[in-house]
């Protein structure tokens, strides 16, 4: 156990009180947890929008909103979830968090910088939230032109200005983490005994850096054709449609790699640390999240397919698709390598690695269906779609989120959460999560079209399900977000290590002093050396 | 040693390594603008290949003469940079602000001339969405052509002012002594971004003034 008890030694969080200490704070532990209440509440402002469609869709009528609300509902839900919670989740809070501890070093390269990283962050949330009470948007999350350009009535340019805004916060943050990730290792910590996190946040900065900018760019023209009513994406002013299309998916099929990879990282350190093994193929666990990462540019237009881009293109696209789908499954299989023959502790955090694992080959597998042309003509825009990325950003981004909140909580804090509890919510939201969008896979198949708030009366049944799957959901999600506040007062001592894990971050004791570490540390050897506990019995 | 140690922020162990990390940022960034610059000259390629000729024959109402003029001052501003630049590293305090002045001269030449060049343009009632009036069969593509104009030349202009209050705050820092042959690391970030800046103008150029030329 550690000597340090959490009231005694001086830490991140004691090291000053006050609201000036926390928002001039340059400390990247502190930067993390600003981040977290951030995301948090526009977690559940998306998950108020959610709900409210959820209640819509209980009945084939437009009994509770109008269809002009409905709209509103969706877009908003989408806008808030994507740019708002998932893009920052995992790097923002977790990252920011661990990045600096698990490199061995005493900050991000660029402190300031990350702090105004999270400033921009709040600036483009507050506008776009603004944006959101004083009348909303109606477009979509793709605001697809010439709709967004030219015909709708509602806040495009406040909202497309607040996302403008927060593009350069997720750059900033993924400036931050390369160089960091770079310059900045430990003494022998060569890029091989990394741990995979760093991998994870490493591929998906690059994503970030390279996709970010080319969504700026293309919400500024949109902005200027809505502004000046010149033709650029609007057919009829003499622009080309399919041309925003082309440059909004460049951006925004990357981005779904923005969300997955950072908890595939998590997964990864959850998997092995309670497994209680080393993790199976480290090397093609790391390449393949570069391939993803790589792969993962090249396949934008597969959300065109019947857009009226080229077959050729189509074909090419498809192909392309198939082929990121090899990197993803090596990564499935060596969690389930890795956890072949393991000690396998069945901890809250290893649970919603299971989680991941499951939901995200679900996910994954019927992304496949969607890269099919033949296929996706018959279950494009249908709720099949809508269940599909739900797999993804909910299945898999959000509980690798969950799990490595549980997992590094204790680090967080030095304090443990209530585990019952947490496997209770674990269990809650599996289940909700699952009851929730399955059937939304068999309504999309029987034809369905997502971003409707009437439907035929033969799929009430099933959207029954769904909501009360949303409702199970919702609850599961506000049990942690109780008990891990309680946790901060009432939860045991975590102690410097309470899962035995190996990192450098576990070095420090709980919670991290302002500097991290005494002493720079020495690495001199591989990560994940668990299997030591195997071995040795042997 | 110790006045050196003073300089290394204090999530960095020496100088070297904050050195590499403020030059790997730079770098970074210009890749962030790459693809920033890239999604406008995405557009700019589309609307070409539709529309080549209308292109060129839209190109005629630049002014080949005050194009080129300003690249040669641009070209001139990188010059004057990277020996302000090379300067620095010496330690040669004078100098080293003498040149970074003249760069700033130099951009704000180059921001001038492009402002009359704008003028001209609202004269000939070519401004997209402001006052546009093109005489000619293929009015939709050349209304094309001056978006992307302004749109690519203004967010270079855009730049180019950063650019400015960037070396002023730097050059500020050299006059009073802060940059020695020891450390000179934000003259030459400062450099980089700056050359990024004219390399955008290099393909600029072309694209926008010389295709008449080349057609």
């Amino acid at each position: 156990m550690s000597p340090h008890s959490i009231t005694t030694h001086e830490h991140y969080l004691n090291a000053g009180y006050g609201p000036r200490s926390w928002l001039l704070t340059t400390d990247h532990k502190r930067i993390a947890i600003l981040y977290m209440l951030s995301i948090t509440f526009f977690f559940f402002v998306g998950g108020f929008f959610a709900f409210l469609m959820r209640l819509e869709l209980l009945t084939p009528d437009g009994d509770l909103v109008s269809a002009e609300t409905y709209n509103k509902l969706f877009s908003m839900h989408g806008i808030t979830m994507v740019w708002f919670f998932l893009i920052p989740s995992i790097p923002s809070v977790l990252g920011n968090f661990l990045v600096p501890m698990m490199v061995g070093a005493r900050d991000v390269a660029f402190p300031r910088l990350n702090l105004l990283s999270w400033y921009i962050y709040v600036v483009g949330g507050l506008f776009t939230l603004a944006a959101m009470i004083f009348g909303g948007v109606d477009t979509g999350w793709t605001f697809y032109t010439p709709f967004s350009s030219t015909y709708a009535h509602s806040n495009v340019i406040p909202v497309v200005i607040g996302i403008f805004i927060l593009g350069f916060s997720s750059i900033l943050t993924a400036l931050n983490f390369i160089v960091t990730i770079h310059t900045m290792r430990a003494p022998g910590l060569t890029w091989f005994r990394l741990p995979l996190f760093i991998w994870a946040m490493y591929a998906t900065s690059v994503i970030l850096v390279l996709a970010t900018p080319v969504l700026a760019i293309t919400l500024a023209m949109l902005g200027v054709e809505r502004i000046f009513g010149v033709g650029i994406f609007d057919p009829a002013l003499g622009g080309d449609p399919l041309l925003f299309q082309h440059l909004f998916w460049f951006y925004s099929h990357p981005a779904v790699y923005i969300m997955i990879l950072p908890a595939m990282g998590v997964v990864s350190e959850l998997i092995t640390c309670f497994a209680r093994k080393k993790v199976f193929g480290y090397r093609f666990m790391a390449f393949s999240l570069l391939a993803i990462a790589s792969v993962g540019f090249l396949v934008w237009g597969h959300h065109m397919f019947v857009s009226g881009q080229s077959a050729y293109a189509g074909m090419v696209f498809s192909a392309l698709s198939f082929i990121v789908a090899i990197p993803s499954a090596v990564k499935v299989f060596n969690w389930a390598a890795t956890l072949y023959k393991g000690s396998i502790a069945y901890h809250t955090p290893v649970l919603y690695g299971f989680g991941f694992i499951g939901l995200f080959t679900i996910g994954g597998l019927t992304g496949l269906f969607l890269a099919s042309l033949a296929l996706d003509v018959h279950v494009h825009d249908t709720y099949f779609v809508i269940a599909h990325f739900h797999y993804i950003m909910v299945g898999g981004a959000v509980m690798g989120y969950l799990g490595g909140i549980h997992y590094w909580w204790p680090k967080m804090t030095g304090r443990m959460y209530p585990e019952g509890w947490a496997k209770f919510a674990a269990l809650v939201l599996f289940v909700g999560f699952n009851l929730t969008f399955f059937p939304q896979f068999i309504l999309g198949y029987l034809g369905m079209p997502r971003r409707y708030h009437v439907y035929p009366p033969e799929f009430q049944v099933l959207n029954v399900l769904s909501t009360a799957g949303a409702t199970i959901l919702g609850i599961g999600y506000l049990i942690p977000f109780v008990y891990l506040i309680w946790s901060l007062r009432h939860g045991k001592n975590a102690g410097r290590n309470p899962w035995r894990a190996t990192g450098l971050e576990w070095l420090t004791p709980s919670p991290p002093p302002v500097h991290n570490f005494d002493e720079i540390p020495v690495v001199t050897g591989e990560p994940y050396t668990y299997a030591g506990e195997e071995e040795q019995r042997e | 040693m110790s006045e050196e140690r003073a300089l290394v922020a204090h999530q960095f162990e020496t100088a070297a390594q904050q050195r590499s990390a403020a030059t790997l940022g730079m770098w970074v960034f210009l890749a962030t603008e790459v693809l920033f610059f890239g999604g406008m000259l995405m557009a700019y390629t589309v609307y070409r290949v539709m529309d080549g000729a209308a292109f060129a024959r839209a190109s005629h109402a630049q002014n080949i003469l005050l194009g080129g003029i300003n690249t040669a001052v641009l070209l001139t501003s990188s010059l004057t940079m990277a020996l302000g630049v090379h300067a620095a590293q010496e330690g040669r305090r004078r100098r080293s602000v003498l040149m970074l002045s003249a760069t700033m001269v130099l951009g704000a030449l180059f921001l001038g001339i492009k402002a009359v060049e704008y003028s001209q343009k609202f004269a000939e009632h070519l401004v997209p969405g402001v006052d546009f009036r093109y005489a000619g069969p293929d009015a939709g593509a050349a209304q094309i052509y001056f978006i992307l104009y302004f749109l690519l030349t203004g967010f270079h202009a855009i730049h180019l002012t950063i650019g400015i209050g960037v070396l002023a705050v730097i050059a500020f820092s050299a006059a009073r002594g802060r940059y020695t042959s020891a450390y000179s690391t934000p003259v030459e970030v400062a450099g980089l971004y700056w050359h990024f800046v004219d390399i955008v103008w290099i393909f600029l150029y072309p694209l926008i003034y010389l295709i008449q030329v080349y057609r």
